[in-house]
């Protein structure tokens, strides 16, 4: 068990590409980070570097109190899953998780036990004479983390490795990572591009863009407090409707939110003094579709109502979700299935202003 | 309905002429590589009157002896062609697979600079013809004093097998997914460790095509021994057999035969053997596929 620590890290390629920007992280013992964002964010870049399979341009990396920049991958005391598995296919799933212990010159007994208490952990002590070509895609990735887990290393790097799992397994997977996690507590750094399965593992959630680190925090801060334009759109399924928009003033002191000439919506008094810098400027609104909602509820605090054109219905069972456009842009709202919205006629909503963001129009930056 | 009937039919019909073809096609194929080893074995069992006797048919055996073979085997010059050849392809072929195998896991996975014009350039050498230069390595070997040595075998062979060997394992290894050999870093594998416990078992369908490819050419190889060889006591069969068993325009067939019979031997037997290990697939499971 270790901490980590990522400080000042650049990966240049030749060529002059940065891949990672100069990033700092720390993480702490026992705690699971993931680190999320698009395509070639850095975020495996990242994963790679602490592993020791990339060289690091610049900065510095930590693990456990040691700086590991000239540090082989094998003295490092990490494991790492992959997204294809990397399960060697010549050997039994036993001899897969013992592989490291052998070279490791580990008593037969301890390379037995060890193996036997993580097949026990996983599942999988059934399948232990198998070679990797007999299991399923969910049995492969298991004996990769089993293969991880027999080596009891200081920190666990996982390369996306629910990617290649359909979706039920990969459900079922994740709460498994978690369940083994829970159990071996082991440092986690966890490579994702999915966002819920990042909400769903992460003790602290770190999203990357184009090599920098745009946010660093626990899922619930990044989804109630978002910094940026960026990690308010990446957090969140159906994203974040955005909307360009002017704040104004609305008499008696009080401000809104005015998108187009289509919309204006007042703004909570509790935030007038936040936005009060930002009047008659243009910004960027931001609200979540689960925070447009039917119409109910008016008359509390922030919950302004809102009547908009109906552009399409998506029904998905557990919530209908409505497609509008205002002043051109699409809004997205997550409402109840017992809606009677139809396309072509007006719905009556409720936006619940007091999760509003409003962001700066150039830098994306949420004020 | 009935357009439905006719396609199927019509594909019935484009189903039965590919396999007639393809049977015509076989068969033709069958013969002209058959036949050859067919006539060899009759004529080896046949005495030297009856191959030169003008009535009966050629493909027939009338009176069937293994005095040929019974000739060649305790004949002294022939044992020593056989061994020769058991001797020189034995260590060309461990020779050759020892480099092939280091040369092509550097070249394919350790990405040192100019390892890309290196693999090519490899395999560039194997573009040259060995009659282009059996005269320049002539001057080599007289050099170092191996004229008329199966030594000098030893040392040439290696050169014509293992560019194509290494191309064929460069091959291999590089579709080894990468992701194996990281795996085996973290989990504590040096580089040799990586090549002897991950590379060579993944890769030894690569590694049987190679060697069957480096026994060919030793093996087989005719135009070295014969510039290069010229006393009994170093030659090698393919030229042993020819330059004792035809004496001036005399050929003895029977025993050109039998020797070319006994000769084959090991290549059928190694190519049976190995044909069992040569498992395509070997990769499957190692990740997603």
């Amino acid at each position: 068990m270790a901490e980590v620590s990522v400080r000042k890290v650049v990966k240049e390629y030749d060529g002059g590409v940065q891949a990672v920007k100069g990033i700092d992280l720390e993480i702490a013992d026992h705690e699971f980070v993931v680190l999320v964002g698009p395509s070639g964010c850095g975020k495996s870049t990242t994963l790679r570097m602490i592993a020791g399979l990339e060289e690091i341009t610049g900065g510095e990396i930590w693990i456990g109190g040691d700086v590991v920049n000239d540090v082989p991958p094998r003295d490092r005391d990490i494991a790492m899953v992959f997204q294809n598995y990397a399960l060697y296919p010549h050997m039994s799933v036993f001899d897969n998780m013992a592989f490291g212990l052998k070279l490791r010159k580990f008593p037969k007994d301890e390379i037995k036990r060890r193996v036997d208490e993580a097949a026990r952990i996983l599942d999988i002590g059934m399948l232990l004479e198998r070679k990797p070509r007999a299991l399923s895609g969910g049995q492969r990735q298991r004996v990769a983390m089993g293969r991880a887990i027999v080596r009891n290393p200081k920190v666990f790097l996982f390369d996306e490795p629910l990617s290649n799992l359909d979706a039920k397994l990969r459900v079922q997977m994740r709460t498994e990572i978690k369940k083994v996690h829970q159990t071996v507590k082991t440092t986690t750094v966890y490579v994702t591009h999915d966002q819920i399965e990042a909400m769903t593992l992460a003790d602290r959630v770190v999203v990357m863009n184009h090599g920098i680190i745009e946010q660093v925090g626990t899922p619930q801060e990044l989804y109630h407090n978002p910094t940026s334009r960026f990690v308010a759109g990446f957090i969140g399924s159906p994203a974040m409707n955005f909307l360009p928009c002017r704040i104004e003033e609305a008499g008696g002191g009080g401000l809104l939110v005015r998108v187009g000439s289509a919309l204006s919506i007042p703004i909570p008094a509790a935030r007038t003094a936040r936005y009060a810098p930002f009047k008659n400027k243009e910004m960027v609104f931001g609200i979540r579709p689960e925070h447009l909602v039917e119409r109910r509820e008016v008359g509390k605090a922030g919950f302004e109502p809102v009547e908009l054109l109906v552009d399409v219905v998506e029904p998905m069972g557990m919530e209908t979700m409505v497609h509008f456009f205002v002043d051109g842009a699409p809004v997205c709202a997550r409402i109840d299935p017992a809606t009677h919205a139809a396309p072509e006629e007006m719905l009556a909503l409720t936006a619940d202003m007091n999760q509003m963001h409003i962001m700066e129009k150039d830098s994306g930056k949420v004020v | 309905m009935s357009a439905t009937t006719h396609g199927t039919n019509s594909l019935h019909r484009q189903r039965m002429w590919a396999l007639w073809g393809s049977y015509a096609a076989l068969a033709v194929f069958v013969i002209i590589f058959l036949v050859p080893p067919f006539y060899t074995i009759i004529t080896s069992l046949k005495s030297s009157a009856e191959i030169s006797a003008q009535d009966g048919s050629p493909w027939m055996v009338k009176h069937p002896s293994l005095e040929n073979f019974w000739y060649l085997i305790t004949y002294s010059n022939f044992q020593t062609y056989y061994l020769n050849s058991v001797m020189i392809t034995a260590v060309t072929v461990v020779v050759s697979m020892v480099i092939s195998v280091l040369a092509a896991f550097s070249l394919s996975r350790m990405g040192f600079w100019g390892s890309g014009v290196l693999s090519t350039g490899v395999f560039l050498t194997y573009l040259v013809p060995p009659s282009l230069l059996f005269i320049p390595l002539f001057q080599i070997v007289g050099s170092l004093g191996l004229i008329n040595s199966v030594w000098c075998l030893i040392l040439l062979y290696p050169t014509l097998a293992v560019p194509f060997c290494t191309w064929i394992m460069i091959g291999y290894f590089s579709s080894i997914p990468k992701e194996l050999d990281e795996a085996a870093l973290i989990d504590g594998a040096n580089y040799l460790q990586i090549l002897t416990k991950i590379f060579i078992p993944v890769a030894m369908p690569g590694i049987i095509a190679a060697t069957i490819f480096a026994f060919t050419v030793a093996w087989g190889a005719f135009l070295y021994p014969l510039a290069y060889l010229y006393t009994s006591n170093q030659m090698v069969l393919t030229v042993g057999i020819i330059s004792d068993l035809i004496r001036g325009d005399v050929f003895q067939w029977g025993k050109i035969m039998a020797a070319c019979l006994l000769a084959s031997l090991p290549p059928i037997v190694i190519y049976a053997f190995l044909m069992d290990y040569y498992v395509a697939g070997l990769t499957a499971g190692a990740t997603k596929g």
